[in-house]
């Protein structure tokens, strides 16, 4: 922690692992590199010579397996926390997360509920290329029978791991890689994961968005107060269940949407959240929906074609003046 | 080897007949249309399931495969309870959520009834390890078919287990066939016990057809695992009757096998073998038969008397209502 009582985006998350371990032996954390390396992103550095190799458990390159044995320690009794690198690699658990985890509750009739935690990063911005830098939260957020939340402040990465470690059902964390070294005031807790949050009042139009593009989507916000339009910004924090309430308020208020989702645009979380403000409050809309998505491309290497590939404050901010009428 | 008591092994053979039993029964009541979806039989199969879970205690747990009315069964799931599922009543012990290849009992620690092949190994894994991390001498017994062994879970599942040296009972179920895709033509090492040994755990290859054979290596087993042995491996040597599910048309294995195999039929072979040494006389096999038909006829009528769940209660158990009380 520094002078001003800031801290990162990083020690926020290693904060809150800590408080959990410590308060309940249920919890352990396991995945890939966690233990003796420090975790991949180094959220995890230094749990293990606290806590001991049995509780920051290091698990092979095995995505599935381990996966799959959260989710079978979860029915033992046990509150694993389980970190997988990227969300790209997340993809090879995919069947224990969708097939067991998010069924398992449903399928028993109501006997074995899965109180497991899986962490992951998602995103791009570091130049790590197409098999490192998507963005599949969305997917996720699809599925019947979990819950996904997508800490985009230092205060989220401090205090939602507590509720979501309380939810008796699976929770995915999606902490996007371009936050980690961000520094913010870490609160004092607790957060409210069912509530989406407005990080910014304003009246001309309402931005939405979560995660990673939090940040970008704050300075468009600035830039488009230089010119006299004052956007609000809502941060949706927890992407399944989503809080319609929250945004479709704000928007009726403001009368026009620009939706900012770091995944593709085709069958994206922009398009659901689209499509939901159009369903509840169309005859507040003073214009269409606006969206503001990645590129439809495996994402690229080189730094200028990434940035070109995922939201941008430009982007953001065209598409705001387009649907508040000042685009020329 | 060894062989268990004569009770022990009379109630054993009495398993197998029930297993047997309740699922021609289920084969007709298919026919019937009573039970729908798919119906993966057991027939054939039983003496493994029996020889292997007599030897767990009311701790232990079970992650059984769509093929698991045997494994359920003889874990103790009641009989009524399993047929209501399959007729998708709310009597059901999934309450009508999961049919025939999703059956699970918290009373009993049966965690499935798992369709995705492999996908109940890496579960059986993490049981083990709440298991082992909260200092409990329970053992998992994992129930999977030889065609789980092409599927990557089945080599995560046995690196972590046994580099973990974690409490599972890996009970490999080899058919031979997986669906219609023979062995031979699935996978480059047909010997899976020695494929199992790869991973440093012990194993065995065990004639599944045989109680008395599956009940001795289940024993050396399950006490090695609870003497803090770490995982061990068994290979049953079996043979399914019938086809795959009821849509299997059999194309792929020729008659003359099939018959080859029901002439070693597990049932026949153990009542042959009790009543050659005096265990199971005329009578004995009566009352065995008709408890059997009894448990049937029972669940049957219990089943059909079952209700079906209001479609108001469609998204219940999405996820957890705590405040609801178990109904």
């Amino acid at each position: 922690m520094t002078d001003d009582g800031q801290v990162t985006y990083r020690e926020a998350m290693r904060a809150a692992l800590g408080d959990a371990l410590r308060e309940d032996d249920r919890v352990f954390l396991m995945g890939e590199d966690v233990g003796m390396y420090g975790g991949t992103f180094a959220v995890t550095l230094g749990l293990i010579e606290e806590f001991g190799p049995e509780r920051v458990r290091d698990a092979p390159l095995s995505e599935s397996g381990f996966v799959g044995a959260g989710i079978g320690a979860a029915l033992g009794g046990m509150r694993p926390v389980v970190e997988v690198m990227t969300v790209n690699f997340a993809l090879l658990a995919l069947d224990q997360i969708v097939n067991t985890a998010a069924s398992l509750l449903h399928m028993s009739g109501g006997q074995f509920n899965v109180p497991i935690v899986i962490r992951m990063t998602t995103g791009a911005g570091r130049q790590l290329a197409a098999q490192h830098s998507h963005s599949f939260e969305g997917w996720f957020a699809h599925i019947p029978g979990i819950r996904v939340l997508a800490p985009a402040t230092v205060e989220d990465a401090r205090w939602m791991l507590g509720p979501a470690l309380d939810d008796p059902d699976p929770v995915i964390i999606v902490e996007h890689g371009t936050l980690y070294g961000a520094k913010g005031d870490p609160g004092t807790g607790p957060v409210d994961i069912d509530r989406a949050a407005i990080r910014r009042p304003g009246s001309d139009l309402t931005l939405i968005t979560y995660g990673g593009t939090l940040p970008t989507t704050m300075a468009a916000a600035d830039r488009l107060a230089e010119e006299g339009i004052d956007a609000e910004v809502v941060d949706l924090r927890t992407l399944r269940p989503l809080d319609d309430a929250t945004f479709c308020e704000s928007v009726a208020r403001t009368h026009r949407a620009v939706v900012i989702d770091e995944g593709w645009r085709s069958g994206s979380l922009a398009a659901e959240i689209s499509a939901r403000i159009t369903e509840q409050i169309f005859y507040e809309l003073d214009a269409p929906v606006g969206r503001v998505c990645s590129a439809e491309v495996p994402m690229p290497y080189a730094a200028h074609l990434e940035a070109a590939a995922t939201p941008t404050v430009e982007g953001i901010v065209a598409a705001s003046k387009q649907v508040v009428g000042r685009d020329g | 080897m060894i062989v268990a008591d004569p009770q022990t092994r009379l109630a054993m053979f009495g398993d197998m007949v029930r297993v047997r039993r309740f699922e021609e029964r289920c084969a007709e009541l298919y026919t019937e249309t009573k039970i729908r979806g798919f119906l993966h039989l057991y027939i054939g199969e039983e003496a493994v399931a029996v020889g292997v879970l007599h030897h767990l205690g009311p701790d232990d747990a079970v992650v059984g495969t769509y093929r698991e009315h045997g494994h359920a069964l003889v874990r103790g799931v009641p009989a009524n309870s399993i047929m209501a599922e399959m007729f998708g009543r709310y009597e059901g012990c999934s309450r009508g959520r999961g049919g025939s290849m999703h059956l699970f009992d918290a009373a009993t620690r049966f965690y499935g009834g798992n369709a995705i092949v492999g996908g109940g190994l890496p579960l059986a894994v993490g049981l083990a390890l709440a298991d082992k991390m909260q200092g409990r001498s329970n053992v998992t017994a994992c129930f999977f078919g030889e065609g789980a062994m092409a599927e990557g879970e089945f080599h995560e599942s046995m690196n972590l287990a046994a580099l973990w040296d974690l409490p599972v009972l890996f009970v490999c179920e080899n058919n031979l066939y997986a669906m219609g895709t023979a062995l031979e033509r699935s996978e480059s090492v047909t010997d899976m016990a020695l494929k199992a040994a790869g991973y440093a755990m012990p194993s065995w290859a065990v004639d599944g057809m045989d109680l008395d054979a599956v009940w001795d290596a289940a024993g050396h087993a399950v006490q090695a695992i609870r003497a803090g042995g770490g995982p061990q491996f068994l290979e049953m040597r079996t043979y399914r009757f019938r086809a795959h599910s009821m849509f299997d048309p059999e194309r792929y294995r020729d008659k003359a096998e099939v018959t080859g195999w029901k002439e070693r039929d597990p049932i026949e072979t153990m009542r042959e073998r009790l009543a050659a040494g005096g265990v199971l006389d005329d009578e004995a096999m009566t009352s065995i038969e008709s408890a059997a038909t009894a448990e049937v006829d029972e669940a049957v009528a219990f089943a059909d008397a079952g209700t079906l769940e209001p479609v108001e209660q469609l998204t219940r158990w999405v996820t957890s209502e705590p405040e609801e009380a178990q109904p």
